[in-house]
């Protein structure tokens, strides 16, 4: 192969031509800030319009329901704290999962410092959470219920359906982390009972640095970003229309492939999955078989380390990323995978392996025979597989 | 992230294996932190360094310097082999990252282990080796 295979597109995804083209006059031509006075601004405005009620189509919501963001990141802090300081006279308890983004935990601990109380839900061995544990957990001065849709590194679908029902029911506010799933699978934010949800352009063939939440018609949602007038008062700074623009155009496209993208990435996956678990020993999948994402395929293998892994796909080309520690610099491997119940010594050998509508049979094969070399060589300079191998 | 050496030592890496029967041998670091190294050494009757193997769980710079650190006692009598530092590893690899240089440190800790052994199984004493503080034993 002397082309790069791209596995990594939970990391960030290419952009679409015509994603890019649809944004390039905003930058030279109609470059005008929408919110101005002047007939110029208008094209811009109508622009942003346009991706508005694309963006909210995505996912049945209306079109005054989205706020453009600058990605994911902002559009979880915003969801959180927004809530948690607009609903302070009902309570300051917040209900998440364990296996959330560092966007959404990282904002629940700061919240905890200002005198939140979180509860962490504990998932199951396929990163689900328990839907009793989630009812025991609510209680009367529970704001906010913050579950992901997707996990980003094993690809678990979270049982969305049910905990807005439950929260609907019990009426709390129910937030998803929808960032890796916006546009990978069907969403519908009204069956679902979602009130918020983030998303980010990037993650599905869009730009990056534009996001959106998605906030329920009526709900009090406190800015994060405070300043001018825009987004209706709630998120300050000038819009960044070529962003906006390309957010709403890959948003137009993902919606219009999805099924059959879906149907091949799926396909592709499970190729994927049924030959290294059979070709490749001492290997675990982690995450469901089928209840995941369609493009994600999240494996362990024991007695090797995932960095080293990660270099030697590189030099053959090959893109992809790991939950070790050493990926991350830090000491502990990836909190997803400790969630899950793995020993420390094999979270360290994990890989993720994310395909996009590009990937083809035949990159998933040369990538197998590598992995499989790659493996055994690894193992063969590890002196936990030689005293595995002894002990056999 | 890596200089052109770490990567070469962890592409191509030096004194990769076992050795059957070997005078010492030493393990460090654990599977926890996500590194372990493992020397054997190979020591004649001047107590010279006549060959050295390494096994290595861990990242990039984990089997880099495992492999830098053989290179650099072969040869050496153990005496001299005590004197390689994870500085002299380090500096040899032309340098790493920072949060790397735990790896070097286990590196260190793994040839003493090694002498650590080979000492307890000559019944000898070598002067200023300390019992290793990493070494999770021999399964």
């Amino acid at each position: 192969m002397d082309h790069k295979i791209y596995l990594d597109n939970a990391a960030t995804t290419r952009v679409r031509e015509e994603v890019l083209s649809e944004m390039l006059p905003f930058f030279r031509e109609v470059y005008a800030n929408p919110s101005a006075i002047y007939g110029f601004a208008g094209e811009a405005k109508k622009a942003v319009g346009i991706a508005r009620e694309r963006a909210a189509a995505l996912i049945g919501a209306k079109p005054n329901e989205i706020y453009f963001t600058a990605g994911g990141s902002e559009s979880d802090n915003w969801a959180i704290r927004g809530t948690i300081e607009a609903y302070a006279d009902k309570g300051k308890h917040i209900i998440t999962s364990k296996i959330e983004h560092h966007a959404v935990l990282h904002t629940c601990e700061y919240l905890e410092r200002q005198g939140c109380e979180v509860t962490y839900l504990d998932v199951d061995g396929e990163g689900r959470i328990s839907l009793e544990a989630l009812e025991k957990a609510i209680r009367p001065d529970t704001v906010l219920v913050s579950v992901m849709t997707a996990n980003n590194e094993i690809g678990t679908l979270e049982p969305l359906g049910r905990i807005g029902e439950i929260t609907h029911e019990r009426g709390v506010l129910f937030h998803t982390d929808a960032v890796q799933a916006y546009g990978h699978m069907p969403l519908d934010v009204e069956k679902m009972h979602i009130d918020l949800l983030s998303a980010s352009g990037h993650k599905l063939n869009g730009p990056k640095g534009a996001g959106i939440l998605y906030c329920r018609e009526n709900l009090r949602l406190r800015p994060l970003i405070h300043g001018g007038a825009q987004e209706r008062g709630r998120r300050a700074g000038t819009l960044n229309v070529p962003g906006i623009v390309g957010f709403g155009k890959a948003a137009a496209l993902t919606g219009e492939t999805l099924e059959e993208r879906m149907r091949r990435e799926a396909e592709l996956r499970d190729y994927l999955i049924d030959r290294v678990l059979a070709e490749i020993p001492y290997t675990r999948l982690n995450g469901p078989r089928q209840e995941r994402l369609s493009n994600n395929a999240h494996f362990c293998f024991r007695f090797i380390e995932g960095e080293s892994l990660l270099i030697l796909l590189d030099q053959r080309g090959i893109c992809a990323s790991s939950g070790s520690a050493c990926t991350s610099g830090a000491l502990d491997p990836s909190h997803v995978l400790l969630a899950i119940g793995l020993p420390h010594e094999t979270a360290h050998g994990s890989l993720r392996l994310t395909l996009s509508e590009e990937t083809t049979r035949e990159e998933l094969d040369y990538v197998v025979e590598s992995l499989k070399e790659i493996v055994k060589r690894l193992r063969d300079m590890s002196p936990l597989y030689e005293d595995f191998a002894r002990s056999q | 992230m890596y200089s052109e050496k770490v990567m070469d030592h962890f592409s191509n890496p030096r004194n990769m294996g076992e050795i059957e029967n070997p005078s010492g041998v030493g393990t460090v670091g654990n599977a926890k932190c996500g590194d372990i190294m493992r020397m054997y050494l190979d020591v004649d009757e001047n107590g010279v360094i006549r060959d050295v193997k390494f096994k290595t769980f861990g990242c990039g710079a984990a089997v880099a310097t495992s492999s830098m650190a053989t290179e650099l006692v072969k040869g050496k009598t153990v005496e001299e082999a005590l004197q390689v530092t994870n500085k002299a590893v380090m500096e040899a690899l032309d340098g790493l990252p920072p949060v790397k240089v735990h790896c070097s440190l286990l590196a260190e800790e793994a040839i003493h282990a090694a002498l650590w052994d080979y000492a307890k199984k000559q019944g000898i004493t070598i002067e200023g080796l300390q019992e290793p503080v990493n070494d999770i034993g021999e399964k």
